[in-house]
């Protein structure tokens, strides 16, 4: 039976690693109180919180955290028209802390997932093997059975050419969770008591040209080489879905990866998930994401991006064209969907003018 | 949702590229006992075969490959590639295969690992190749599809083969091993996983099963290094085999799964003469993979046999000028499927 691990078994690495080039991105509408349980592991991090629901209300961030927070009046102000494309009322609101954080790499977290512990009973630092998985490379064009060949113990197979053994920078890092596995509706509603008790020791690429579900809850990137791609879509208030905010973001994190010689992972670190969502609930949202993403999936797996899209941004701009032409059909949602894809780029690109670094900045 | 198997489906061959399979076969008693064995003596091998008793098996030297396939085309079938042999005399459905130099593992828990149990389950359940489930094998007890899997792929597709993996001596090519001596696999890793499609990937052949009936053909024992060795070190039968194989499967719609079941491989040899004297084998390696991710094979192509065909005749015009090993390879194949065609049986029924 998953447990999650207790604050007191938490060791923190000694020097923690890039705690000035990484920004954690948490999404929030009730309370940080699980904050306390990550202390040893986040406090050296700057912390950007994103305030999602009623604005007036005021949201308690533990004491000894560097923060910057952000509501729904904060968003309108700093964004202007351009807040439209941020989601109301529904956590992937979470991506416009992405957008005005200035740090190289990002990592989000739900507010309902804890420290999990390994099959050892040590308290796993998502972290720190999150900061690991980013900064040592992905092997997209060729699998190795052996799973992550730069992880410690591990190296490539035999028959494994050498002229690939160098792989690509990292982008994302996705990790895991005990607990309460991230099922759709359907599936919580058939199997209400199924427990993830599996550790699978392992991190490992996911293939070019293998699209995968993203999962925002344990999530890591370089948002220097993916930052823009991460947009969490139109969900929420207002919105005919929820609950694909991450999904659509994975897909197309994906696929624009393959097109740059991108790398993107999957396993290792799993954190514990405590909450499940009410599946009735749950299945309102998904309802409509359910069928469209029988159309969704042949979109991305056929899309090609032209070659002289060579940025985040262009590739990005040249999906949200084809999500126009070819998912409107579908459903008029998808019309709104890119011009709200091309919103986010031109607000990405006001925030993060080309060349400049900044400090940290201040919600005023 | 597996697909109900009787023991008498599936046949257990063992390339037997060293003599003594006493201790071997002693090790494997507990799990490999109910079942039919086929032991296929390396022709090469001068030595008589010493094998315990207790066993339902079928054991095939050089008289009897010489007898089925004529001398002449024996030569496929010489060091690790006369397994290969055992595929194609089989009668039965699934077939499992794993170097004689592979004992039992244990799990996490110190459980003796039932490595048949586990690649029948894996080649019983679907495969799930066209989109990546990040709990992995959605089939396992406790896992499932996440949520974002389309709903009209997860009833998957057929599994035509499993390949395991191996704690201790991990199958690591010579240069890896000989830099890093004492490395050695202690990870065990509890997941199986279907390769995506058109992701390719090194598919030993020390520990592996597959559905005899949809893919044997496609097995192929065609590279032979100038070099080949009696080392795994110093080969790359196996692993053109499986490109070869996962090629077929991508284009028939088929899956394949690696991951669980571990094997425990034993120390054998020195990487660092292996190194010395063979590592041809990686050099090629540089051409194998281009040429197969390339490769596309046309609609017409619908069974295991005519992929084969299709895949030699390209390797002999994309591959025959650049190295002697790879217009031998072509020609290996085509004999392999004119083999199966002739000697190789769909399995009987069990009774007849």
């Amino acid at each position: 039976m998953a447990e999650p691990a207790t604050a007191t078994q938490a060791a923190a690495p000694a020097v923690p690693q890039l705690k000035d080039e990484l920004d954690i991105v948490i999404p929030t509408i009730r309370n940080l109180d699980f904050l306390e349980m990550w202390r040893p592991f986040f406090e050296p991090y700057h912390l950007i919180i994103v305030q999602d629901g009623d604005p007036s209300k005021i949201i308690k961030v533990p004491d000894g955290f560097d923060y910057e927070l952000y509501n729904r009046n904060d968003i309108n102000r700093i964004l202007g028209p351009k807040a439209s494309c941020i989601s109301f009322k529904d956590s992937a609101c979470r991506c416009f802390g992405y957008m005005v954080s200035k740090k190289k790499y990002i990592y989000t977290i739900d507010d309902d997932c804890f420290v999990a512990k390994d099959p050892s009973g040590k308290a796993i630092n998502a972290l720190e093997q999150h900061i690991k998985n980013l900064l040592s490379p992905s092997t997209p064009f060729f699998f190795n059975t052996l799973y992550d060949p730069f992880r410690e113990g591990a190296d490539f197979v035999r028959g494994y050419p050498f002229s690939l053994r160098e792989g690509v920078p990292t982008a994302v890092s996705h990790g895991l969770w005990l607990n309460i596995p991230d099922y759709d509706a359907p599936t919580q509603l058939v199997k209400p008591l199924e427990r993830n008790t599996r550790y699978v020791d392992a991190v490992l690429t996911i293939p070019k040209g293998t699209l995968f579900p993203m999962c925002g809850m344990n999530l890591a990137f370089d948002r220097e080489l993916i930052g823009p791609a991460m947009y969490f879509g139109l969900m929420g208030d207002g919105q005919p879905i929820g609950r694909y905010d991450d999904m659509w973001a994975g897909w197309c994190v994906k696929v624009i990866c393959d097109h740059l010689g991108l790398g993107v992972k999957t396993g290792l670190p799993y954190i514990y998930h405590s909450k499940a969502s009410n599946p009735f609930v749950n299945l309102r949202k998904e309802y409509k994401g359910i069928f469209w993403q029988e159309e969704i999936i042949p979109f991305f797996q056929q899309s090609v991006l032209p070659k002289d899209c060579t940025t985040v941004q262009k590739c990005y701009i040249e999906l949200a064209k084809q999500v126009k032409e070819k998912l409107s059909k579908v459903d008029p949602y998808f019309d709104k969907l890119a011009d709200a894809m091309v919103t986010w780029i031109e607000a990405w690109d006001e925030l993060n003018p080309a060349g400049a670094s900044l400090a940290n900045g201040k919600a005023a | 949702m597996s697909l109900e198997i009787k023991d008498d489906e599936i046949d257990i061959v063992i390339g037997a590229v060293s003599s003594d399979m006493t201790s071997f076969l002693n090790e494997w008693r507990p799990i490999f006992s109910r079942f039919h064995l086929i032991i296929v003596k390396d022709p090469d091998l001068k030595e008589e075969l010493k094998i315990p008793e207790g066993f339902n098996l079928d054991v095939y030297t050089k008289s009897d490959i010489d007898r089925v396939v004529g001398s002449s085309t024996s030569i496929l079938f010489s060091g690790y590639s006369c397994r290969y042999f055992g595929y194609l005399v089989s009668l039965k459905k699934y077939i499992i295969s794993v170097d004689n130099d592979c004992l039992p593992a244990r799990d996490n828990k110190g459980f003796l690992v039932d490595a048949v149990a586990q690649h029948i389950t894996n080649l019983t359940t679907p495969a799930t190749p066209f989109f990546f489930n990040t709990l992995y094998d959605p089939f396992s007890e406790g896992a499932d599809f996440v949520r974002g899997y389309p709903f009209s792929l997860r009833s998957g597709v057929k599994c035509a083969l499993s390949c395991g993996l191996w704690l201790n001596l991990a199958d690591h090519d010579a240069p890896t091993q000989a830099l890093k001596t004492r490395q050695r696999n202690s990870r065990y890793v509890d997941a199986v996983i279907t390769v995506p499609a058109r992701a390719l990937a090194p598919i030993s052949g020390i520990n592996i099963a597959f559905d005899r009936e949809v893919v044997g053909p496609a097995l192929v024992p065609a590279l032979r290094l100038a070099g080949e060795g009696k080392f795994r070190w110093e080969t790359m039968e196996d692993i053109w085999s499986g490109m070869c194989v996962k090629v077929v499967c991508d284009h028939l719609g088929l899956g394949v799964k690696s991951g669980l079941p571990y094997v425990w491989r034993t120390d054998r040899g020195d990487a660092i003469s292996s190194l010395k004297k063979e590592w041809e084998g990686v050099k090629l390696m540089e051409e194998v993979v281009p040429f197969f991710q390339s490769v596309r094979l046309p609609r017409t192509a619908t069974t295991a046999e005519d992929c084969v065909v299709e895949v030699a005749k390209a390797v002999k015009e994309q591959l025959g000028s650049t190295d002697p090993v790879f217009a031998r390879a072509a020609g290996a194949m085509l004999d392999w499927v004119k083999l199966w065609k002739s000697v190789g049986s769909s399995s009987s029924p069990p009774g007849v």
